[in-house]
């Protein structure tokens, strides 16, 4: 059985790198396959393909990676704290929770007006606006889930936290111009694309300490399982593993959120593939299988999003819930009962 | 008589259980004492809405005690922390597993929680306390299954496989013998007899099967409206508790074959 996962282990890794390679491979400009590795390998110095590489898709491909394998984790990360096959950072509103805090910034920044406005919208007011906006809805859930005991209450305030965005952003619309309208819009659209190696390694630090804080929790994740009174029969400090687990999530899902966008359904449908395919649901090895199967979906998500060959560059978000809703679907129709 | 050599593992003292909201206070039962021995099996009876689960949940620490004292191995249970009792104390609750996508044996294997490292990698220790507990349980068979694939039978002997594995000295089971039929009914309790006889740990279980616990257990505390009896079956036969544990309108006890009759 062990030998089993180690094989299917292998084999994802070896997907992965060659999603990896495709992604790199594959834009706008065609460039081929030998160069591609030149550039890589820093043979070729200063040329046009090793600098659409370097400084283009290849932050563009580490960024998939993070936001499909960090996405995919705190999906896992909630299914398991919230006893739900349904949570995931959408469906509970931490993604909601975080444009709100980048809709008060784009669109309320009008209300500012003048020089105040411009200044106000740099990239760093949306990544904290949008972090701080997913840690608050996130404990919000908590304190909520903490009264209601009912899973599926905690599904629909998930929801009326998307509502309230919804009207919030549109209350604001009202009042902005059709220029921070249009920015708005494009964020909510998500992208991987416009980020800098510098603010790749802040992304990546903050990703770092939510994906060590989630191996953390694997234990408790797994006493979790049994549901609560015996997880705490097991000696686990309920508290502060739960703690840790939704502090993971709203570092992954938050910062993800600031820097590409609200993507759909990654959170969601990742852990329940893996969970096909892995027949598993010890923490120990669906953690580090998410981390796979999330980070190849998103590669394969954003080679299709950049349409190869052409000018064209479709919105991420389109991409992930054309293959991510159908997925969520078939998964009810052919499991009936979507277990975890 | 043998009393003296024999060793308290569980005590109650002027235990008094019920919720506490912050103004009013629920008593559902008050001045409750007793001790258990080590290595005995005791059955907790009662009528619906008794206390047999609040009294199990107070126990177990789940919920705290309204007044009075529990002291687990001569140490007062307030005093325990989480990690010391899951040490000590095993649980078998009604309510269903979270995850039912287990296999047996990773379900089994959760009962080392508590000695596992951070990450809960098993040791050979563990492996074969795990072994040890399904065969024990005579559910060695199933060791690869998925928790979905078993009877409630089935899953019933795996939740006391896990139970085992957690290597406590006390395990309590809430209801163990819920949804089962006559025959897995007699066959769990006839079960954890045989557990405390093999591994010398104290069983602790509520049920509604009077006329089995009577037969099986060593023990048995009975819960009634006013007063809570603690003593051997024979004894409380013949003390006439059973007498009292329902309304007397629909069924009697009848002390020669140990078993609840109809009236006619």
């Amino acid at each position: 059985m062990k030998t089993n996962h180690t094989y299917s282990f292998i084999v994802l890794t070896a997907i992965l790198l060659f999603c990896f390679v495709l992604n790199i491979s594959l834009g706008s400009v065609g460039i081929p396959f030998s160069e591609v590795f030149d550039s890589l390998f820093g043979t070729v110095q200063n040329n046009t393909s090793q600098i659409i590489i370097t400084k283009v898709r290849l932050p563009k491909a580490i960024t998939a990676i993070i936001v499909g394998s960090g996405l995919g984790i705190s999906g896992l990360l909630m299914q398991t704290l919230f006893r739900n096959p349904l949570a995931g950072p959408f469906v509970l509103g931490i993604s909601s929770g975080a444009s709100l805090g980048v809709a008060l910034v784009i669109l309320g920044s009008g209300l500012f007006g003048g020089l105040f406005a411009t200044a106000l919208i740099t990239k760093w007011s949306i990544v904290i606006a949008s972090s701080l906006g997913s840690f608050i809805v996130l404990l919000a859930v908590l304190a909520v889930s903490n009264k209601v005991r009912d899973t599926m209450a905690i599904l629909i305030i998930g929801l009326m936290f998307g509502s309230i965005t919804a009207a919030v952003v549109s209350v604001l619309s009202y009042f902005s111009s059709a220029e921070q309208l249009q920015q708005y819009i494009f964020w909510g659209f998500g992208s991987l694309s416009n980020l800098s190696w510098s603010d790749l390694l802040i992304f990546f630090s903050i990703y770092a300490v939510g994906l060590l804080l989630s191996i953390a929790s694997i234990k408790g994740l797994n006493g979790l399982l049994l549901g609560d009174n015996y997880a705490k029969s097991l000696g686990l400090n309920l508290k502060q593993s739960r703690l840790i687990i939704i502090l993971a999530t709203s570092l992954i899902a938050g910062t993800i959120t600031a820097f590409a966008g609200p993507i759909a359904f990654i959170g969601l449908a990742i852990p329940h593939l893996t969970r096909q395919i892995f027949k598993t649901t010890n923490h120990k090895i669906l953690l580090p299988a998410v981390f796979l199967f999330g980070a190849i979906v998103m590669l394969i998500c954003d080679t299709i999003a950049q349409v190869p060959y052409s000018d064209y560059m479709l919105p991420i978000n389109a991409i992930t819930a054309l293959v991510g809703a159908p997925v969520v679907i078939w998964l009810l129709v052919r499991q009936r009962k979507m277990m975890f | 008589m043998k009393n003296e050599t024999s060793h308290i593992i569980l005590k109650a003292e002027q235990l008094s259980i019920g919720y506490k909201t912050k103004k009013i206070e629920t008593v559902i039962a008050s001045n409750i004492n007793f001790e258990l021995q080590k290595g005995q099996l005791i059955g907790l009876v009662g009528a619906n809405g008794i206390g047999k689960s609040t009294l199990l949940r107070t126990l177990i620490k789940v919920q705290p005690e309204l007044s009075g004292a529990i002291s687990l191995n001569n140490k007062d249970l307030k005093s325990t922390s989480t990690l010391e009792l899951a040490k000590q104390l095993s649980i078998v609750l009604t309510e269903p597993l979270t995850s039912k996508n287990l296999s047996v044996f990773e379900l089994v294997a959760l009962g080392r929680h508590p000695y596992t490292n951070w990450i809960g990698n098993l040791t050979e220790n563990d492996t074969t306390t795990i072994n040890n507990a399904l065969s024990l349980v005579n559910i060695s068979e199933l060791k690869d299954k998925k928790c979905y694939e078993l009877s409630d039978g089935q899953l019933q002997k795996v939740m006391i496989a896990r139970a085992l594995a957690q290597d406590t000295a006390i395990i309590v089971l809430d209801e163990p013998t819920s949804h089962l039929d006559m025959y897995h009914k007699a066959y769990i309790l006839k079960l954890l007899q045989k557990l405390t006889k093999e591994t010398g740990k104290t069983i602790l279980f509520s049920s509604h099967e009077i006329d089995l616990a009577i037969q099986l257990c060593d023990t048995m505390i009975v819960m009634t409206k006013g007063q809570v009896v603690c003593d051997k079956p024979c004894h409380l036969i013949s003390k006439g508790v059973f007498n009292s544990l329902f309304p007397k309108d629909l069924i009697v006890f009848d002390d020669k074959t140990g078993s609840f009759r109809v009236t006619k």
